[in-house]
């Protein structure tokens, strides 16, 4: 899976349950597409960091809107500077270093 | 202090007057903290309801209404309102009970996950964890659902927080809204500009400027620069329909000319709208040739529909009034006279000249005659909605609330219960639907119970009128579950509930039954009989562009 150009969102937001249902549910009930995710608390653990991995296409726009609007959102940022590998090698999580 | 009390105390803090509620196992400890007090309790019969009597306020004050409900069907029930209150930007807070917190997660009794099902239908919405939290949460829901663009919020509350107790230094202040301007002056010259130098500019006038302050200023902007306006249905009431500007209301059920007469724009300037599909037809086919403004506060409004020109994030009122001093007065005599050409070509809807009292137009326009000035209309939803939204001279912001963006039948009925509890001192008439009426017809209850001057007016053509309508003119008059079969007695229903009831049907002077029952200091129902032959037109078919109208 590579030929769509991808890029990433970064999204700062309150740490707290309901945070991630906020964010994957705007993309459901949207109609928008997310190709990855990956989310971990930073700092004291107050707020997370979502890093969404996105096809960019006309809908792009709205989706940066639309997340912004998020009252847990604290900021988003677009990144084209990423190392993709965590997302494309995903299955190579559990299945590393033997013994 | 208990969380309930301080939930209470904080409501009473924020002016809340009046609350619309019905109590169950979790939200216990609320009504008992609320006994001791001042806050007007009205108790709904179904949490729908509820959500509706709290619109009804909201919408008329633009201030947050607020109801309470109770966990699992006590919430679910009310998903409907907030949804509704969500599609048409309704400021209201809405605090559920929840189960306990650690029951929560075990398929309590009564539980549901209200926090999850309302992610969606909300402006935002809290689940609170610790009795401490309620002193921030509680002023922020309300600053969510009154800030920016207005919306829903749900306060999910489980018992034990509300029963636990808490020590606090001081009460937490409740945000002002922000009034400082996001507008700049080169921004305002830049859209002044633009308006200036357009040779046949249209405003489209949607639900961000249905407010006193707005209208007013839209009235400056439109007869400074003789700009004629057209609005959506949201925005009823934000210009007279009857001034030589106006265009009337778009789209769907709108006027021929101002669907035809907005294609011929070569500026558009929305204020406080978002190009609905059932204001705009087809998106794409609509305005093709003109430049467009749009003024929305909500950014993600912006070119999500329609690309726009120009654009800018602001509430519509701010943008008016640093813009009006920089625009230039203009005769546009030639675009007038457009204006006027079309129309004359294309009539809008008008009572037919039989004067047949039974005619829609025309019990609307006896009802108009017979009420104040400042009355408040709701409607609920079909034919009947859209013939009140075509026929009444709405005047005045804030004085027709209807469910515009949901569509929810049902709403008419509680929402005017609302109207009338923030508005004692108004009159009130809910037109509604054989259909619509019985969605929440549990509520003329409430409406005896507090005794409020509320006239609903059924009109009665036996059937899902509008759906039937679709039928007729798209489905080959293949008529399927549209048609009453059994028929109730309005009014015997009015009066089992305890209000009065009246029918024009066999009335041997209907016009003066109806005054007579408009006149009443009091809720009453009058069972009016609809050719069910009626249709509403002129319309757009649904998928089509709004030019190629049937009338």
């Amino acid at each position: 899976m590579n030929p769509k150009k991808l890029l990433i969102i970064e999204l700062h937001v309150n740490n707290h349950p309901g945070v991630m249902s906020h964010i994957t549910g705007l993309f459901s009930r949207r109609g928008y597409n997310m190709e990855g995710i990956l989310c971990g608390a930073i700092g004291e653990g107050e707020t997370s960091l979502i890093y969404l991995l996105i096809a960019e296409d006309e809908k792009l726009e709205q989706i940066i809107l639309q997340l912004s609007k998020l009252y847990d959102v604290l900021n988003v940022k677009l990144r084209r500077d990423y190392d993709h590998k965590v997302f494309f090698d995903i299955d190579k999580l559990l299945t590393q270093q033997p013994g | 202090m208990t969380g309930a009390q301080i939930i209470v105390r904080l409501l009473e803090k924020k002016g809340i007057k009046t609350v619309a509620g019905i109590p169950g196992a979790a939200n216990l400890h609320l009504y008992n903290a609320l006994k001791s007090s001042k806050i007007r309790h009205i108790l709904a019969r179904h949490e729908q309801g509820a959500g509706f009597m709290a619109q009804g306020m909201a919408r008329t004050t633009g201030k947050a209404g607020v109801c309470f409900t109770t966990s699992g069907p006590g919430a679910t029930n009310l998903l409907t309102a907030l949804a509704d209150a969500k599609l048409d930007s309704i400021p209201i807070v809405a605090i559920t009970g929840q189960v306990a917190s650690a029951a929560i997660g075990t398929d309590a009794f009564q539980e549901i996950d209200t926090y999850g099902l309302t992610i969606p239908i909300t402006k935002h919405n809290f689940l609170v964890r610790t009795v401490e939290e309620l002193l921030t949460i509680i002023p922020e829901a309300f600053h969510i659902a009154e800030s920016g663009r207005p919306g829903p919020v749900v306060i999910d509350i489980p018992k034990d927080i509300q029963q636990q107790s808490c020590t606090f230094e001081k009460w937490p202040e409740f945000k002002e809204i922000s009034t400082e301007s996001a507008v700049s002056e080169n921004q305002a010259a830049e859209i002044a500009a633009m308006i200036n130098s357009a040779q046949q500019p249209v405003i489209l006038a949607g639900g961000g400027v249905n407010n006193e302050e707005s209208a007013e200023l839209l009235l400056q902007l439109a007869e400074c620069n003789n700009i004629p306006v057209t609005f959506t249905m949201r925005a009823l009431g934000a210009f007279p329909p009857d001034h030589r500007l106006s265009l009337g209301m778009i789209g769907m059920h709108g006027t021929r000319y101002a669907n035809a007469l907005i294609e011929e724009a070569d500026l558009v300037i929305a204020l406080g709208a978002r190009f609905d599909d059932r204001a705009t037809g087809i998106s794409k086919n609509f305005c093709t040739k003109s430049k467009i403004i749009h003024i929305d506060i909500d950014a993600s409004e912006i070119n999500k529909i329609k690309k726009a020109t120009y654009s800018l994030t602001a509430r519509a009122e701010e943008v008016l009034r640093k813009i009006l001093p920089l625009i230039v007065s203009d005769g546009r005599e030639q675009w007038l006279k457009e204006i006027d050409r079309v129309k004359t070509s294309m009539p809008y809807v008008s009572a037919p000249e039989d004067s047949d009292l039974f005619h829609p137009f025309n019990i609307i326009s006896e009802v108009v005659h017979n009420v104040p000035d400042d009355a408040i209309i709701s409607t609920d939803v079909g034919q009947h909605q859209m013939w009140v939204a075509q026929a009444w001279p709405f005047r005045k912001p804030r004085t027709f609330i209807s469910s515009s963006g949901l569509g929810t039948m049902g709403f008419g009925v509680p929402a005017a219960i609302g109207a009338a509890l923030a508005n004692p001192d108004r009159k009130v008439v809910c037109f509604s639907g054989d259909g619509s009426i019985l969605m929440n017809i549990q509520e003329l209850v409430t409406m005896a119970e507090n005794n409020l001057n509320i006239t609903v007016l059924v009109f009665n053509n036996q059937s899902l009128g509008l759906v039937k309508q679709h039928q007729e003119l798209f489905f080959k008059k293949n008529f399927m579950a549209t048609q009453f079969e059994a028929k109730p007695d309005f009014c015997a229903l009015a009066k089992a509930f305890g209000i009065g009831g009246v029918d024009l049907t066999e009335a041997p002077e209907p016009a003066r039954t109806l005054i007579e029952a408009l006149a009443v200091k009091g809720p009453v129902l009058v069972n009016i009989p609809i050719d069910s032959s009626e249709i509403v037109l002129p319309m757009v078919k649904p998928g089509a562009p709004n030019k190629d109208m049937i009338f």
